[in-house]
Parts: C-alpha cells; structure tokens; sequence
C-alpha cells in the first residue's frame, strides 16, 4: 500500500472515531456528528450550507500567516464543488475527544510546525468536502427517485437525469442519512478548478479595516489583565520581593510569586517571576516596573556567549559523538589530493514574532477556557491541564488569529503561565507578554560552532566530507531526552552530500549553556543550509571551479534518494538542479559585472520542498552592502495556493537575509543581553530590493509545505554573493559590520 | 478627564494621564485594530494618525493628546467612499501573511503618500520603517505605488 493511500485510510478512521467521541456509538459518521453540533445547516464539522447557497468552511489548523485559513477550504471546496465565492471561512477550536484508548482528534490533527500544515491535511480535507459532496448526491437521488450514478454536480448544484437541485435545498435531507462506509472518490487534478488558482488571503478584508482578532485582542467579561516580572538572569529563581509601592499603583489587584521550572528539568514555564494582575494593561504594566525583587544566584550566572565560543572551540579539538559514518572517511582523506578545513559561526536568534506572547485563561473549579494564538492547540490544553490538574476534555481552547509563529508558538508556556495566574486568583485574566519579556525569555534558535572538512580527488570531485557541530541542541531539556540524542535536532543525516558522497561522517559535541532552545523557521536547515552551502562555494573556489557546475556535478540528475527524516521518504537531488539552473540563468549568472558587485547562488531541500536563490549584491569601497537583485525559485510539487506559495518565498527569503544581516542574541553574565528591536535590528524596507522575483516550478501532483523552504538558501546565496563581489568570505554570522574596514 | 477625537468621535478618559495612547485606544476604547509590537517606538505597529499625522501610539501619553484629533484604522475607510485607496491597493497586491502589522503599515503608507504623492522606491525605503516580522516588504512597496495611482485616478476623476 503506498503512503497515500495509508493517509487516507488514517484519516478517514479519524472521521470515524469523531462520530464515535460525540454521539457514543461506532461509526455513526455525519449525521449524528451534526445533531450533536445542533445545526441543521451542517454536514459533518466542517461544511455550512445556507439557503441562499452560501457555504461556510471550517478551517482546523492555527492561522499563523502561512496561509492555511485560506489553502485548507480551498480543498474541501474543491471536492464540494462550490464557487470560491460562495465560501467564507470560520475558525474552529481544539478538538479532542476522550477515547478508552486515551484521547483522539475530533476534527483531525490539529498543529501546524514543520510545514506540515497542508500535507498532513491535503487527503483529509480533500476526503471532507468530497463526503460532503457524496451526501448531497445521495439526498438529491433520494428526493428525486433517480439512481445516484445517475447523478453528478456543477458547483452548488446537484444534476439529476436533467433535474436540477441545489445545496441549499439539500442539506437538511443530506444531513440525515448515513454515511457510506467506503470513501468517496476524489477529483482528478485535471479537473480542479480551485486548488491551483490565484486566490487572495480569505482575512485579507478584515485585516486591512483592522478587524481580525488576534489573542492580543481578546476582551472577555469580567477579564483582568496580568504582566509578569521574570527572572533577568537565565535559571534564576525568586528569593522575596517587596510590592508596596506596586499596590500603591492605581488599578493593581494582585502581586505574586510564579514558579518556576528547577534547574535541567523540563520547561512547562521558562521562568521564576512575580505576576502582577491590574485593570488594565498599562497599570500592569506600571505596577510590574515599582516591584523591588531580589533573586536567588543562578547556576547559569557565569553562563556568557564568550564562554559558549571558547566551549565550542574547545570541544572541537576534542573527538565527538560520531553519528554517521559512510564508507572510510579517514582513509579518503588521507588519499585525498586536496583537503579544505573551514569553521562557521551561526548564533543564537530570537522568534521575535510581531505579536508579543498572551493568553487568555480563565480557569473554574471544573473547567477552563483557553483563547489563544498558539501553532499546537493541544499542546495548550495540556498545559493547562498540567497547571489545573482538569481533565483535558474540560479545557476549551480556542485560537486566534496568530501574529506570526515562526516555531515560537510551538511551544504553550505563556498558557501555562495565563492558567497559573487565573487558577490563583479565579479570575478570567489575559496575560501580556512585552517585547521585552518576548526577547529575553525565548526558546532560541541554537547557536553552533561548525568544523567541516572535504577531500577532493585530482579532478576536483568531493571523495569526502564531514561536519564537526557544537552546538547548543534544541532538545536540550525535552522530557525524556537521552543525550546519546540531542544532536538529532542540530544534523539530520540524509541532508545533503549523504549518498553523494561516498565517504561522510557527522560529529556532534553539545554545549550545556543555560538558553532555552527550540524550534526556529526550518530548524536546524537554516544553519547548515548557510554551512553547507558556503562550504561548497568555498571549495569550489579553492580548487578553480565554476560554483554553478560545482554543484550540479554534486547534485547530478533527477533521481530520488532514500531520505529518513522529516520531508522523506526520499529526496532527489535533481530537483535542486533544476532550480538552481533556473536562478543562474534568470539573474545572469557569470555575466561580466563592474568591480564591487557579485553574484552568489544556493539551493537545499528542507522537510520535503526544494527552494534555490540567486543574488546580486554590490559592497562599496567603504563596505557598504547593497542588495541589488533576488531570485528565489521554489518547487513544492503541486502549489495548491500559488498566492501564498510566492507570499512564503518572499517571506522566507526576507526572513533568512534579515537574520543572517543583522541579528544574534548573547549572553553576559547569565542575561540575555538584547531587549527591543532597537539592539535586535530586524531588517526594514529598505534592505529588499525592488528586484525581487519569486518562481514556483511545478513538479507532480503532491503539494509539499511551503513555510519553511524559502529561508535556508536565501543566507548562503547572500554570503557567496559577497565573496564573489570582494573576495572576503563570511564564516561568522550575522555579517554585521564585518565588511566595514 | 483628558477629551479627544477618536474616528471624528469625541470620547473621554479619566485614568491616568501617562497612560499611553496606545492603551487608551485598545483597553479602553476597545478598538483594537491598533497593535501593541514593542512598545517603545521601533516598530511601527502601533500607528495612528494625530492631528493628521502618523504617530507611534505606544510612545505618546495620553494626557499629550487632548483636545486633539486621532485617527485609527478602524476610521480609515468610510460608509460613504468605502475603503482607502491604501487599503484598497493592499487588496489588490494581497499583502497581509500573519496580518499583524498591517494597519501600522497602512496609517504609515497613507501619511506617506500625503507627502509623497508620486513617491520613487528611494523616498519609500526612506521613509516607511514599519517592521513586517513576515518579510512582506516586496508587497507593501508595490501596494504603496498602485496606492498612489489609486489616489491620483480618484482626484482627476
């Protein structure tokens, strides 16, 4: 059985075991899932049809800018078959439902982390809207006495040996019948009309008139609002604190202490701190700068980015955990007619998210009400169910609209923090995070140290490679993470040269520093993605190659290769080069340019989608940067929202030049010593060219996710084009002022 | 009791007059279309338009606006001519990707073509400085200059 085919299977059980969470009794499908939301008007969770046609489509996943609210109903209207038009979206909450096997999705899975937001529902969304579709036949047959074979649909109508019904008339007779235990055909891609085609954001409307809600927004009766006082040095811990002059405060109710998690132990919460719960935001706020409170010494005190550097050094001249090692890498080398040796700094980053961390909580002796902009629901209710001790059936979580994710809101520590604070008070209350708060306390890109070495025979081709990291690893402090595993977040094995070449070994060495770490845009790609790709541009250089033909003769042709991490099963190199062929030739590649400008280019496969960029840089004498020029080509298989397919390219891209030109976070004495946008420069206007291209190149009829892989090539295409514009190589990220003197 | 105009509407507070505007508009006047981003001036997230100039909402006492005039995103657009052309051209180019930026973006870009009528890529990077956390940059400089034809259509018609 292919994967597919699994997936449908998987999910169509999901449905199933819905029915079974609400009404009580097996396999009771549609009908009985609509008398339990006690609208007449729906068919299944998912799909509203009104009397004048209108359709109303529920989107399960977190909105977090990627565009899901708009490319899921895009699915489930397609197999429907109903004009776009015709479709509005609603927001659906968490959905879990206690199983005697433990808990179940009602509504599916709900998460959106990985660029898995549309591939882990493009089956079941499209499997809703064709049920959906099947009811509406087989009510029209029922009506009309006609064979349902006899039957088929334009949009919003069902056709009937000449007769002609529409949904509207439909739904309350479709409503009532049962659902066929088999699944329903699905449309072949020659036949979509609306997965494919240029549709704008579906909250675009509300968003430019200021409407949309975002969990900032959130105004709930009777609601408080709460800030806490965290501890400024990373691990600390509150030993007393004075509130006088804080209670003084106009509007301040409550001042107290929030727990912390121990030292090396799990976060539920990333810090120790007071809460402070007032009328209003700003006396909160107000109230929080008047608290006098001393703190215990940390064990991360001495913690500094300096030491962290030094460490890494260090480690590296040390032997690691080797964790993969192809062929006889020792021996190529030694056989090697040419070996290069370079080092890469990439730091620590922040999420930096526009829409600072809040929850909203009100937590009742037998219930709990979450609203919140998160990217894993169920992680939510979990964390309140951890800080109530409520059973998770009786927590409600609904979602916002979310000011941007970028793996930050993965994790759900602020609802824990909002539940703790509205469980001590029995208060509903919105807690607010400040930029501050945001920059300080997050879980951050890791920072690494990376040692790569490559042997390369008399014809200049690669025999051997390897990549020595000390890092910092993302999982550090994950519950039940041996170590013998942390650096399975920093280096996934099948990345690139892997089964390219011959002779490869991984070398993994972690650094303890006290940051909390975690998943940041395209983890762990968007550094070896600037690694790798540097390294190859170096190489080729080193030994007289053109870095084009350098890497196409890498790469090779179309094939796919074996690829067990996420983003498998297999990864085909060819891919990338017709992509990077792609942005070579559209920005010109080895045209003759003026002293003081260059051309770089880059490719990598991240989590199953293939991205290349090619751009044009100028640095003045004076080392003035200039981007002059982006080419960004990405093939995500089929594009089934091309719209925000190029909106992720250009923000992807963006996002991986802004962080490589500007921004690092560090540590000094246990604190993280960058606060505002004003000491962490998150890239303007004015640094994106107006010659800025994005490209979709089609490949087959499966979508991958599309989030993630505009950013990772966007770095090393910078960094290789600043080489070729003045010969100094950035090994060191953020570039800073390094061009300067 | 500090008055003002908000959306040519005359309201009150009687807080405290440090409070900034920001909070005035969101807390208490309920009109949250105005986000909070930093909360120091940096990104732009918070604009509104004072005394028909863009503003950074979160750096100004409320006490500083009496008596004046404030214009947010949700007076913006108009029962009677419909959304602004800025808006409109944000239509148009389908800039928004989380969104939370953009009515800062817009109150800027509107200011901006006040200025600016006929503006060049150089007086935009100059002068919008916004941040969008997304990266939709390319969308809003493009959306800045369909806005202006928007307006310059609108007038000679």
């Amino acid at each position: 059985m292919s994967a597919r085919k699994q997936a449908v299977r998987l999910n169509r059980r999901e449905f199933l075991i819905a029915g079974t969470g609400v009404a009580g009794s097996l396999v009771l499908g549609l009908p009985r899932m609509t008398a339990a939301d006690g609208d007449e008007r729906m068919l299944g969770f998912f799909v509203q049809i009104n009397a004048d046609g209108s359709i109303v489509i529920g989107s399960n996943q977190p909105e977090i800018g990627q565009g899901v609210r708009t490319a899921l109903p895009m699915l489930v209207a397609e197999e429907l078959d109903v004009e776009w038009s015709t479709v509005s979206v609603r927001q659906m909450p968490l959905g879990i439902v206690k199983t005697a096997d433990g808990y179940a999705w009602k509504y599916g899975g709900q998460g959106v982390g990985g660029s898995t937001g549309l591939t882990s529902n493009w089956d079941y969304m499209r499997e809703v809207g064709a049920t959906a579709r099947r009811q509406l036949i087989r009510a029209a047959a029922k009506r009309l006495g006609v064979a349902e074979d006899q039957c088929s649909t334009r949009p919003g109508v069902v056709i009937c040996a000449g007769q002609e019904v529409t949904y509207g008339e439909l739904i309350a007779e479709a409503a009532l019948l049962d659902l066929p235990a088999e699944p329903p055909p699905l449309k072949d891609i020659d036949d979509y009309r609306i997965v494919g085609s240029q549709q704008r954001t579906v909250d675009a409307h509300e968003i430019v008139t200021g409407k949309t809600k975002y969990g900032v927004d959130t105004a709930e009766a009777d609601m408080r609002y709460a800030v806490i006082a965290r501890a400024p040095v990373l691990n600390a811990r509150v030993k007393s604190f004075d509130d006088t002059a804080a209670r003084e405060i106009a509007g301040v109710l409550d001042v107290f202490t929030v727990e912390g998690p121990e030292m090396g132990e799990p976060y539920v919460i990333l810090a120790s701190g007071v809460a402070v719960v007032a009328t209003s935001t700003w006396a909160a706020m107000k109230g929080r700068n008047a608290l006098r409170i001393d703190w215990e010494q940390s064990p991360s005190a001495a913690d500094s980015s300096e030491k962290f550097w030094q460490e890494n050094q260090q480690m590296l001249r040390s032997e690691g955990q080797v964790v993969l090692d192809d062929g006889d890498y020792d021996g190529a080398i030694a056989a090697a007619e040419r070996v290069v040796t370079r080092q890469y700094r990439v730091p620590f980053v922040s999420h930096a998210p526009l829409e600072p961390q809040n929850c909203y909580a009100h937590v009742q002796e037998d219930r709990c009400h979450i609203i919140v902009p998160t990217q894993m629901p169920s992680g939510a209710s979990r964390a309140a169910a951890a800080v109530t001790g409520l059973p998770r059936e009786n927590i409600h979580v609904d979602m916002t609209r979310v000011g941007g994710g970028f793996g930050r809101r993965l994790t759900n520590d602020y609802v824990a923090e909002a539940a703790m604070i509205s469980k001590k008070t029995g208060w509903p209350i919105k807690l607010q995070w400040t930029r501050e708060d945001d920059m300080r306390n997050d879980f951050y890109r890791p920072g690494g140290l990376h040692e790569m070495r490559a042997g390369l025979n008399g014809d200049g081709r690669v025999t051997a490679w390897t990549q020595r990291l000390a890092s910092g690893s993302k999982y550090y402090r994950r519950p039940n993470m041996p170590d013998e595993d942390l650096w399975k977040a920093e280096l996934y094995p099948d990345d690139f040269p892997r089964r390219l070449v011959a002779n490869m070994r991984l070398e993994y060495f972690h650094n303890a520093i006290g940051l909390p770490r975690g998943s940041w845009r395209a983890p762990a790609h968007n550094v070896n993605g600037f690694v790798v790709q540097s390294f190859l541009d170096e190489l080729a250089h080193e030994t007289d190659q053109d870095p084009l033909q350098f890497r196409l003769d890498v790469l090779g042709e179309a094939r796919e290769l074996e690829y067990g991490n996420h983003g498998g099963p297999t990864f085909n190199p060819g891919r990338l080069s017709r992509l990077l062929k792609f942005v070579a030739e559209r920005i010109g590649y080895g045209k003759s340019l003026p002293k003081g400008r260059g051309i770089g280019i880059a490719t990598h496969f991240t989590f199953g989608g293939y991205a290349a960029h090619a751009i044009e840089v100028t640095v003045s004498d004076a080392g003035d940067l200039i981007i002059e020029r982006v080419v960004a080509a990405i093939d995500c298989g089929l594009a089934v929202h091309p719209n925000a397919v190029e909106a992720q390219l250009e923000g992807g891209t963006i996002d991986g030049l802004s962080t490589a030109l500007g921004l690092e976070i560090t540590v000094r004495d246990g604190q993280v010593q960058q606060s505002n946008f004003d000491d962490y420069p998150l890239a303007r206007l004015s640094m994106v060219p107006a010659q800025f291209e994005t490209h979709i190149l089609p490949w087959d009829d499966v979508p991958t996710g599309v989030g993630e892989m505009g950013l990772p090539s966007a770095a090393p295409a910078l960094t290789n084009a600043i080489f070729a514009a003045t010969g100094r190589r950035i090994r060191n990220l953020p570039i800073g002022d390094q061009l300067k003197g | 009791m500090i008055r003002f105009t908000v959306n040519s509407e005359e309201v009150t507070f009687d807080g405290e007059g440090d409070t900034p505007l920001l909070w005035v508009l969101r807390d208490h006047l309920q009109l949250t279309g105005t986000k909070f981003g930093c909360g120091g001036g940096f990104c732009g997230a918070c604009t509104v338009h004072v005394g028909g100039r863009a503003r950074r909402s979160c750096m100004m006492p409320v006490a500083s606006i009496a008596n004046r005039s404030v214009l947010t995103i949700e007076g913006l657009a108009s029962e009677k001519n419909g959304l602004h052309s800025v808006q409109q051209a944000w239509l148009e180019l389908d800039v928004p990707q989380c969104g939370y930026c953009q009515a800062g973006q817009i109150m800027a870009a509107v200011d901006f073509l006040e200025r600016y009528p006929q503006p060049t890529d150089a007086e935009i990077d100059k002068n919008i400085k916004n941040l969008c956390r997304c990266g939709t940059y390319v969308r809003i400089r493009k959306a800045i200059h369909r806005a202006a034809e928007l307006i310059a259509a609108g007038e000679s018609a």
